[in-house]
């Protein structure tokens, strides 16, 4: 029912989709929703479809969620199944993680994964570890989900990207999507999922509208956990990324369209595990290996990557030294020059991709 | 937590005696009191008044008093006491002979608590501790055999040797947990997954006192008290934090009175049917929609903090010595078992005898079983793994694929 008007306001790179492997046979889609709808619509039919799935945070129920992720649900759910807590991120993610031990299915919402950080053991020594050291006897099928990373003028210590912490950690998985589809396949996925499962959204992305299949929409519509998505097909150069990163590659993929460069961008979906496989098959056929994320440099996703391609046969086909573009080895500044400097954007990866190419 | 118990043994209606016997003071300051021990002819039940085993916390009316048990119960509640008295003796020498590593934290002194505890609770209440978690283990159903074989990391240990002394876990039980604190809010948790379900059970969430200081345990309480959660925390107060005690670390080491909107028992724990008929009244409270509780078990350990600990740098060899002779859990119910006729010091012996031969066949498994295949520490790692999934070893040449 949308607009043509609407469309056209979509993110011009979403029309690149069209040549990627999308789940849907159609050329192009012809409904839209955004990243927001997608994770609400995926909540509320997950738990419409089974009794022990709840959400549970601060501000979940009443207020609709503090970025509305979860509006109208409590409206349709009531108090049993959409929870307000009071702002104590280690009770209640300890609250959770025991409700999952003895058998529901919680969501658990950080408010923003920076606050995860105070309820962190939990969520590493209760839920990861839980399923190993009982010799299989306990799991914990959680979703700890909300937004990560930067914001737009919110300050340091509200602007880190976990994704690396968490993404270290044997026993968990961590997601990191990028696109509408992806949030939905891959949430729904997570609920039904028996181990404990991060999943980080970006609050920047929330409202960007994305094309999405009849396929996807449906009830059943599930992603497969530890599998990447090509999202732009080329042969010079493959752009390894995940969450908003993916967005900076295609924006770049773009714009060198006209220098005849020709990117393959890859949507690595879940961090942990990692699809190290579609990065592999894509730099043997490309022979150029570019990461970007949006976490601090050292210890990074990219890093990670980048040894694993070293590590393997892929190597012998690189052509040049892969590189990383990251944001940048500092903590977050508000003023607005600052800020944008300190996070990678499209200049960064067209330079780097053009250092990697020789061009 | 110094008492003493004036027992009055109350009277049955044929053939009594009065029997009159000095009750040893327990370093308090009021003089000795005299009380009376009358033999039940026919021996039915062990009953007695208990008057000072409790203290209220925002209850007008308390657990009863007036405790009993049958001498099935008493003989059973006995056994169950020394198997775990003598179970922690075996692992300290185990431990000290170097098959134990790691931690190990020794139950010993405390075994009222749990014993009196589980014998109020339904089958199906769930039970969450701390590190201290070999006697609950036992209680939860896990056998002397599952517990020493998991101190030595032995397959047939409950967690198949990954877990050790901290992690064992059963059916209703979660465990043993290594991080202090974690297992309040996590205890708070499976109430809530128990009152989701509309199922009439409570969950059982231990600390020590040295936890109770912890934010997460208070934040558990608010959360706990606003849903109205079925859970019974419970604060094992032996009186030390490893080696800081408990005056020395709480501002207020009255822990059932800690949370103001939280009604709390102090009970002695060293009277396991004082506990059990505690528990019976918290359980009946939680379960009847009331919302929390908070019971103070009044303990003591006889070991150190672990095994790494002595025990004697920061308390005098006396104090110990003066609870193992005067207020032993195991000692003095016996003691009121005998007096009350409800059985013999010869069946105690036999009973002591059978413990043995369990604790030596547990010890047998424990020695000579084998750990698991090297290959197997890469399992368990998911529940559901994904299809085609590898996990790393130490370098780039060693992955296991895993396939379930």
């Amino acid at each position: 029912m949308k607009s043509v008007k609407d469309l056209v306001k979509c993110h011009s790179s979403i029309i690149l989709l069209r040549r990627s492997f999308s789940v849907t046979s159609r050329a192009l889609a012809e409904k839209t929703i955004t990243i927001r709808e997608a994770i609400t619509q995926a909540m509320d039919e997950e738990i419409t479809r089974d009794d022990r799935v709840f959400l549970m945070g601060e501000e979940v129920a009443q207020y609709d969620g503090a970025y509305k992720m979860s509006k109208g649900l409590w409206k349709k759910h009531g108090d049993k199944r959409i929870v307000d807590t009071p702002i104590t991120e280690m009770g209640f993610a300890g609250i959770a993680t025991g409700a999952a031990m003895a058998g529901l299915r919680p969501i658990c919402e950080f408010m923003t994964f920076n606050f995860s950080m105070q309820a962190i053991d939990h969520v590493i020594n209760s839920a990861a570890k839980a399923y190993y050291m009982s010799a299989g006897k306990v799991k914990v099928p959680i979703v700890f989900r909300g937004p990560n990373g930067a914001a737009a003028g919110v300050g340091a210590q509200h602007s880190q990207d976990f994704a690396t912490w968490y993404s270290q950690c044997p026993g968990l998985k961590v997601i990191s999507p990028y696109s509408a589809e992806d949030c939905r396949g891959l949430l729904k996925a997570a609920i039904r999922d028996d181990d404990p499962v991060v999943f980080l959204e970006n609050e920047l992305v929330y409202g960007q509208q994305f094309p999405i299949s009849d396929e996807a929409l449906s009830a059943d519509f599930v992603l497969p956990i530890g599998k990447g998505k090509i999202e732009r097909e080329g042969k010079h150069i493959t752009l390894a990324s995940h969450s908003i990163g993916v967005k900076l590659c295609l924006e770049a993929a773009k714009e060198l369209e006209q220098s005849g460069i020709d990117c393959e961008v890859v949507n690595l979906r879940t961090l942990r595990p990692l699809d190290e496989d579609i990065v592999k098959t894509s730099v043997k056929k490309t022979h150029h290996l570019v990461t970007v994320e949006f976490g601090w440099p050292q210890c990074g996703v990219g890093s990670e990557i980048i040894a694993r391609i070293c590590e393997s046969d892929a190597f012998d086909y690189l052509d040049a030294p892969p590189i990383r573009v990251t944001g940048a080895d500092v903590p977050l500044a508000y003023a607005k020059t600052l800020e944008q400097n300190s996070m990678p954007q499209v200049a960064n990866v067209i330079k780097s991709i053009k250092k990697v190419l020789n061009k | 937590m110094n008492n003493y118990t004036k027992i009055i043994f109350r009277l049955q209606p044929n053939g009594r005696r009065l029997l009159q016997q000095q009750h040893k003071q327990i370093s308090s300051p009021v003089p000795l009191l005299v009380t009376s021990i009358r033999e039940a002819s026919g021996g039915a039940t062990l009953e007695y008044d208990a008057p000072n085993a409790y203290k209220l916390h925002m209850l007008e009316q308390g657990p009863s008093t007036h405790v009993s048990c049958n001498r099935e119960e008493g003989l059973d509640y006995y056994k169950k006491m020394q198997v775990i008295r003598r179970m922690e003796a075996s692992a300290n020498n185990m431990y000290k002979s170097k098959l134990i590593r790691g931690f190990c934290h020794l139950y010993s002194g405390q075994e009222a608590v749990c014993v009196g505890m589980k014998g109020a609770m339904d089958k199906n209440d769930s039970l969450i501790t701390a590190y201290r978690a070999h006697g609950w283990t036992y209680m939860m159903g896990v056998s002397v055999t599952g517990i020493l074989a998991e101190l030595t990391g032995r397959k047939t240990g409950c967690a198949e040797g990954r877990g050790g002394s901290m992690h064992m876990y059963a059916p209703n039980f979660y465990g043993g947990n290594g991080i202090v604190g974690a297992q309040v809010p996590l205890g708070a948790g499976v109430a809530f997954a128990h009152k989701y379900r509309g199922e009439s059970n409570v969950c059982v969430a231990l600390y020590g006192d040295g936890a109770a200081n912890q934010g997460q345990v208070f934040e558990a309480y608010n959360m706990a008290k606003l849903w109205l959660l079925p859970c019974i925390f419970v604060c094992e107060n032996n009186g030390y934090g490893m080696g800081t005690s408990s005056a020395r670390a709480s501002a207020n080491p009255n822990f059932y009175k800690r949370c103001e909107y939280i009604p709390g028992i102090w009970v002695d724990g060293m009277d396991i049917l004082a506990v059990r008929e505690a528990t019976r009244f918290a359980r009946e409270w939680c379960t009847s929609g009331k919302g929390p509780m908070i019971m103070e078990m009044a303990t003591y350990r006889y070991f150190g903090h672990s095994m790494s600990d002595p025990g004697t740098s920061y308390r005098t060899r006396e104090e110990i010595q003066d609870v193992r002779k005067s207020r032993d859990p195991i000692t003095s119910f016996r003691e009121k078992l005998i007096q009350a006729k409800l059985a013999t010091e010869d069946e105690f012996k036999n009973i002591d005898i059978e413990v043995k031969k369990i604790i030596e066949d547990a010890e047998s498994h424990a020695q000579n079983d084998s750990e698991l295949h090297v290959d197997e520490l890469y399992s368990n790692v998911y529940s559901q793994p994904p299809p085609n999934f590898k996990i790393r070893g130490c370098d780039n040449f060693t992955f296991k694929e895993i396939s379930k």
